[in-house]
């Protein structure tokens, strides 16, 4: 990269290296992203917090570090952007919610601890839907994030802001969240790569809980190699965190060899089922097909139970998210309102300082655990989530992964569906499975439709996130559409 | 009355005993600090907080079900209870439901008919306790959450409890046990063991249990008879008065001496339990139930038994010395050092039970100070002193009390104050003299023939050597005086 300017456009592993050969400095490329924010920002509406005289700060310290010692790992000097539900100690963390307003936490997320120790450089903190509710980040209680390929559509959701910076440049990488699609959805709405890991991969704490037995972490990049890169420094036990796998972390980077021959790649019929945008179903049949032309097999399959996703996901996602969300009463930290009675101030603060779909979900899965209907919705919900792992367990004894669309459509208007509920629930149709059934799922850019992007899910089995980064990175050693960059003003 | 059957189930919450907290490593050490002082992103539900389960707490809730005779379940399951009150930092309290960790046992305590009685105990689970919220008299609340996240066990009893006395026994016992074997403190001021109970009377021809009230607040045994007692007979009066009773929640007013209903069943909580989806199930190996067994000491029962079977111990005896494991030990530790002094057990708990419960009583200490005020040595260097003759009974006494309260071993205190005991015949001979020469009329009582006036006159000579005389040397000293004399 010649002009110091364009340095934002870089990849994570095209910095490292440069970084790495003197070429840049942690300093320049971070002044670099800096002004890109400063560019573009107003338009696209991505952050809720910019850090930028910490990320100076910490850029210095990269640069100190290279040249007097080496450099902590490959994401020493990286900027990077975080979901705004990841605690960052000291620095506000809202959810994109009122209720957490004036929220600074006083400790670090696990993901955070090791991305510092990593030497990486935090940018600020991203929009997203409220607690992560949503498919298309209007949901924040702050702003309206814009997709940087049309401003006028949304970003995709919950993690929007993070899909929307790492498009528009305003950061090399980010980390999102994903309970029922909100990496994989707004990378594909954004035409990035994005990555949910196996439950228990990455360490949720310090992730603001939404539905604790979905919730992930993952990385979101315009690479796959990115992600790789960004995964190798999250991945791995933590005693923190009782749900994260004692599994050793494979080396993600390495088992990018490019070959793909004689993996079989099933393609589920149900993700190509009526009321899928024809274009988007005919650009991801073209990225199988070019798996295909790198020696995969491609192979038929059925996952009986998907259509069952939606409301068995509705369920589960808000009983769990009834709980989590019961601990905001105003008490100890955020939004407060004010009323003569304890009672009154605990009540009024969850009604003024939630939003809609936040007050929603928060009765359905109250309803769904109440007395008298826990056996008729959440139970039987759950007896339903194990009909999915079996589902893939079955095709994965046939099938190394699964090829299909990410979402039914490409990004969507502003205001769309803001008062469609269901509608806005359908964008997530396809990602949803994977999180009930707690594999990993990986999306890539693979072509556009109506000038918007198209994204390529790859779905694995449980920790072998290594299979799918080799797929993606192999596709992307022979297509072109991650090099594709939006044009803003 | 007498027309009524009572029914009882108690559900106790005993705090256990571990360093950290249940669920994260923050310090249990919070006593006679100032609030908020123990804390932390878990114990205080920060967003973004989760879990970790505290393994010990674990072993000691199976160490407790095994005490208890419950069978520990090698599967079981947490759940959250989910209720809005701002001492719950999360919303929800992570807590067992439907399968907790030790299921089934029983305890056994003396029935109103004195006979033993077994008490059947439902469930044993495993729970975080809350914080504390203060109300104050303006208006406002403040919370310590200090006591958010303790380690806590449910022990809740079967309807197997007949009345408000046995209610106390039973609570009594379980206290025992829980301290015996170490899991809990046994505080209840402190609020580290806490009871509830379910209450309900019926026509002695009814077989069906009448409506049940749950009682709480209760934060003494007295208060937990006290309340009951009162309990059953408002109910009682309700039912006489043609009435019928209500499902409902009451708390037990200390200061007026009655319940008063507080919740009806209309208003019960939902608590909308569910499996905890931070935490994995809690899957035990049988040899991991086999080395909690093995970590189970001689439990209270058993080792009264045993005192009483190996010892030769009245029941009473035996009862007192195994009220708690310290004393028990203590006990043991002097029968065996007694031995070589000839000492038997009965003596050993002559001096426990007399002297040294007595001085306990009157400095208001634990029990289980005894080993520290009186270490064995110093009661068997009593002991010692006494056989071989060299203090004499009321000295010993006396020796042993200073000893219990400067802790000075019990031989050097009878040197320095030159308490041995007087033998010599000659110069109890001359005191003789002198005590019948001063007491003429005690003197002539015993030789108009009432010979147990001499008593008066061994008093007399003991009074004057401090207790230090050999009582029966002194009488014989005394009757060849009188003798030679007349």
């Amino acid at each position: 990269m010649g002009h110091p300017s364009d340095l934002y456009t870089m990849t994570i592993s095209a910095a490292s290296a440069a970084l790495e050969a003197g070429d840049i400095s942690a300093v320049e490329l971070t002044e670099a992203v800096l002004r890109r924010i400063d560019a573009v920002e107003p338009q696209i509406q991505a952050f809720l917090t910019v850090t930028a005289d910490h990320a100076r700060l910490q850029a210095q310290e990269a640069d100190t570090r290279r040249s007097q010692h080496g450099r902590l790992s490959m994401l020493d000097g990286i900027p990077l952007a975080i979901k705004d539900v990841i605690c960052t100690h000291g620095v506000r963390t809202t959810c994109g919610s009122r209720m957490l307003d004036t929220f600074v936490p006083p400790y670090d997320a696990t993901v955070m601890v090791r991305l510092n120790q990593a030497g990486a450089v935090l940018v600020g903190k991203t929009n997203c839907d409220e607690f992560a509710m949503g498919s298309s980040t209007e949901n924040s209680a702050f702003q309206i994030t814009r997709n940087p390929w049309n401003t006028d559509c949304v970003p995709g959701g919950s993690s929007g802001g993070s899909a929307a910076v790492v498009a528009a440049g305003q950061a090399l990488g980010s980390l999102g969240s994903d309970t029922g699609g909100s990496i994989r959805q707004p990378a594909a709405l954004c035409g990035i790569c994005g990555l949910k890991p196996t439950y228990g991969r990455v360490s949720r704490y310090g992730l603001v809980a939404f539905g604790s037995s979905l919730d992930q972490i993952g990385p979101m990049g315009r690479t796959v190699r990115d992600l790789a890169l960004l995964l190798s420094v999250i991945a791995g036990h933590d005693p923190l965190d009782s749900t994260s796998a004692q599994q050793a972390v494979p080396d993600y980077v390495g088992s990018l060899t490019g070959d793909i021959r004689k993996l079989r790649i099933g393609v589920p019929q149900e993700y190509f089922v009526e009321g899928i945008d024809s274009g988007v179903e005919q650009v991801t049949r073209e990225a199988i097909a070019v798996l295909r032309d790198l020696g995969a097999e491609i192979i038929d399959v059925s996952l009986p139970h998907t259509r069952y996703a939606l409301p068995v996901y509705y369920i589960i996602a808000p009983a769990e998210a009834s709980a989590n969300l019961a601990r905001y009463d105003g008490v100890r930290y955020g939004s407060r309102a004010a009323a003569e009675t304890m009672w009154d101030e605990i009540e009024q603060t969850r009604g003024a300082y939630f939003g809609p779909e936040v007050r929603r979900r928060i009765m359905l899965g109250t309803y769904a655990l109440s007395a008298g209907y826990y056996d008729a919705y959440y139970k039987r919900a759950q007896q339903v989530r194990t009909l999915f792992r079996r589902d893939f367990e079955q095709v994965f004894a046939k099938v190394d992964m699964l090829a299909t669309p990410t979402s039914p459509t490409v990004a969507f208007p502003i205001g769309q569906r803001v008062d469609d509920p269901l509608a806005m629930y359908l964008s997530d149709i396809f990602t949803m499975t994977a999180n009930l059934a707690g594999i990993p799922g990986l999306v890539l850019p693979c072509g556009f439709c109506d000038h918007l992007p198209v994204g390529l899910q790859l779905l694995g089995r449980p920790f072998d996130e290594a299979t799918l980064l080799r797929t993606g990175d192999a596709y992307q050693q022979t297509t072109s559409w991650h090099t594709y960059q939006p044009t803003l003003s | 009355m007498s027309d009524y059957l009572t029914t009882i189930g108690l559900e106790v919450h005993a705090q256990v005993r571990t360093a950290s907290k249940m669920f994260d490593a923050c310090s249990t050490d919070y006593a006679g600090g100032a609030p908020n002082q123990c804390i932390s992103v878990v114990s205080l539900g920060l967003p973004g907080a989760l879990p970790v389960i505290n393994q010990r707490a674990i072993e000691l809730a199976a160490l407790t079900g095994l005490a208890i005779n419950c069978t520990v379940q090698l599967h079981s399951v947490f759940a959250r209870k989910s209720y809005i009150y701002p001492d719950l930092p999360k919303g929800y309290q992570i807590s067992q439901y439907d399968q907790p960790i030790c299921t089934d046992g029983w305890i056994t305590i003396e029935g109103d008919d004195g006979q033993p009685r077994r008490i059947g105990i439902e469930r044993l689970h495993i729970e975080e306790d809350t914080g504390r919220l203060v109300h104050y008299p303006d208006g406002t609340s403040l919370i310590d959450y200090n006591r958010s996240g303790m380690p806590l066990m449910e022990i809740v009893s079967k309807p197997d409890i007949a009345s408000p006395e046995e209610a106390k026994r039973y609570f009594q016992k379980l206290r025992q046990i829980l301290m015996w074997i170490g899991v809990n403190s046994g505080n209840m001021e402190e609020g580290a063991l806490r009871c509830d109970a379910n209450v309900s009377v019926r026509p002695a021809s009814q077989q069906a249990f009448g409506t049940k009230v749950e009682i709480k607040n209760m934060n003494s045994f007295r208060a937990v008879e006290r309340a009951l007692v009162y309990e059953v007979e408002r109910q009682i009066d309700v039912l006489e008065s043609g009435g019928s009773i209500t499902q409902e929640t009451r708390g037990w007013n200390e200061a007026q001496g009655i319940t008063v209903g507080q919740r009806s069943k209309e208003f019960a909580h939902d608590y909308r339990y569910f499996a905890e989806p931070d935490l994995p199930p809690l899957i035990f190996e049988p040899a991991w139930v086999e080395a909690r067994q093995a970590e189970l000491p001689e439990l209270p029962d058993v080792r009264c038994a045993r005192f009483i079977a190996d010892y030769a111990l009245s029941q009473q005896d035996a009862d007192l010395l195994t009220t708690d494991r310290a004393v028990a030990d203590y006990f043991e530790t002097a029968v065996d050092a007694a031995r070589a002094i000839q000492g038997t057990p009965k003596d050993v708990a002559n001096w426990i039970l007399g002297e040294g419960f007595r001085l306990l009583n009157d400095s208001n200490e634990e029990s289980t100070n005894l080993g520290t005020r009186m270490p064995v040595a110093h009661l068997i260097n009593v002991m010692d002193l006494l056989a071989q003759g060299k203090i004499t009974r009321t000295v010993a006494k006396q020796v042993f009390e200073a000893s219990f309260q400067n802790g000075q071993p019990p031989d050097q205190i009878v040197a320095e104050q030159g308490l041995t005991q007087i033998s010599d015949t000659d110069a109890l001979a001359t005191l003789a003299r002198e005590v019948i020469a001063n007491n003429p009329k005690a003197v002539d009582e015993y030789r108009r023939g009432k010979k147990t006036a001499i008593q008066f006159l061994v008093g007399q000579i003991m009074k004057a050597t401090r207790g230090q005389a050999n009582p029966q040397t002194a009488r014989t000293v005394l009757e060849a005086e009188l003798d030679t004399d007349a």
